[in-house]
């Protein structure tokens, strides 16, 4: 039980201290799950980014589960997760009881007009990472528009695209259109 | 249908689908706008703005929020324990069989087109990002030139010298904040 508050407290640490997760999020683990609490190698660590980045889900979430689970079994991912969840949920929470009266005080709303320029732009410059690491030829490519016309001309659900793309993966892989 | 039934369905299938982490989760909160008066598409924009500026992963920080424009703080508490379970569910699976899963030639194959078509839905979400919320101020009037001129200058500083691009993303938060005081946005 013990244990399981550690591994709670140590991801809301995390959660709380870390703005805009992700990748971000990687010198803070680094430090609290390697370096200080031992639970896990660097390389491990590296490795659950890495499945965490292709599986469904946020990706801190991914993270902190692995190491949870590897610790103290599904309890432990539950917990870590939890804790890692925790802060944004009280934050947020707090945030979002207030906002509308934080936005009619007119300095707080040109603030907020200010912050989403910069979202933008850093939602642009995610955008532009993503299309470099993920649109490697033309078949990459033409998946990307293929499903960005589908989104904009029909009204097929955005889930049935990811699992439309991941079977024509399988797919063009078995009739050998696909090294991987 | 209760409200947080609604909100485990449509979450969970998020946590489910949204390959790639918070970014990822972003097209299909904007779905939700479709099907659920939770929130509106204007409002994403100020979703986005609250959860950059707040502690957290971001995907975490938007479930939250969108939950609570739902139904209040529980709403926000279904909203992200729903998020969240599918990743417990397949990560728990998948701890078992790391090796396997990550050598596997399928699960390369399926995810080597999931990634660029799941850029596809992000651009899209951009673009209505872009759209919805850039365009007006503060007043909400139509304001496309300063703004669009910020990004564009804000973007092309964080390009261009790569001593900016290790600063912490909550410094351009910070940022954005002073600028939109100072010129009024």
């Amino acid at each position: 039980m013990k244990e399981l508050f550690e591994l709670y407290a140590a991801f809301f640490r995390i959660g709380g201290l870390t703005f805009g997760g992700g990748l971000t999020m990687l010198p803070l683990l680094k430090y609290e799950i390697v370096e200080k609490k031992r639970w896990a190698e660097e390389e491990e660590l590296l490795d659950y980014y890495a499945v965490g980045q292709c599986t469904p889900g946020i990706i801190a979430v991914n993270v902190a589960t692995f190491i949870g689970y590897k610790r103290k079994g599904i309890p432990g991912g539950i917990f870590a997760t939890l804790g890692m969840v925790s802060p944004s949920l009280i934050i947020v929470s707090i945030l979002a009881l207030f906002l509308e009266q934080f936005l009619s005080n007119r300095i707080v709303a040109h603030a907020v007009a200010g912050i989403k320029v910069v979202v933008c732009a850093l939602m642009l410059n995610t955008l532009i990472i993503m299309a470099k690491k993920t649109i490697t030829g033309k078949l990459t490519a033409a998946v990307c528009v293929i499903s960005i016309l589908l989104v904009v001309f029909t009204p097929i659900p955005k889930v049935l695209i990811v699992i439309l793309a991941g079977i024509a993966g399988v797919i063009l892989y078995r009739k050998g259109k696909v090294q991987v | 249908m209760s409200v947080y039934l609604s909100l485990f369905i449509e979450f969970f299938q998020i946590g489910l689908f949204a390959v790639g982490g918070g970014p990822a989760t972003i097209p299909f909160l904007i779905d939700l706008t479709s099907r659920h008066d939770w929130y509106t598409k204007a409002d994403v924009a100020n979703m986005l703005a609250v959860s950059e500026s707040t502690p957290g992963p971001i995907g975490i920080n938007m479930a939250t929020y969108a939950g609570y424009n739902a139904a209040g703080f529980t709403g926000g508490l279904t909203a992200t324990l729903s998020l969240v379970l599918p990743s417990i569910i397949v990560i728990v699976i998948i701890a078992q069989i790391l090796d396997k899963f990550s050598q596997s030639r399928n699960v390369k194959a399926a995810f080597f087109l999931i990634r660029p078509a799941v850029t596809g839905l992000i651009a899209m979400a951009v673009y209505e990002i872009f759209n919805t919320a850039m365009f007006t101020n503060a007043a909400g009037e139509f304001q496309i030139p300063v703004t669009l001129l910020l990004i564009c200058i804000g973007y092309y500083l964080l390009m261009c010298y790569s001593k900016l691009k290790k600063l912490h993303p909550s410094f351009w938060i910070l940022c954005g904040a002073v600028m939109g005081i100072v010129m009024k946005l």
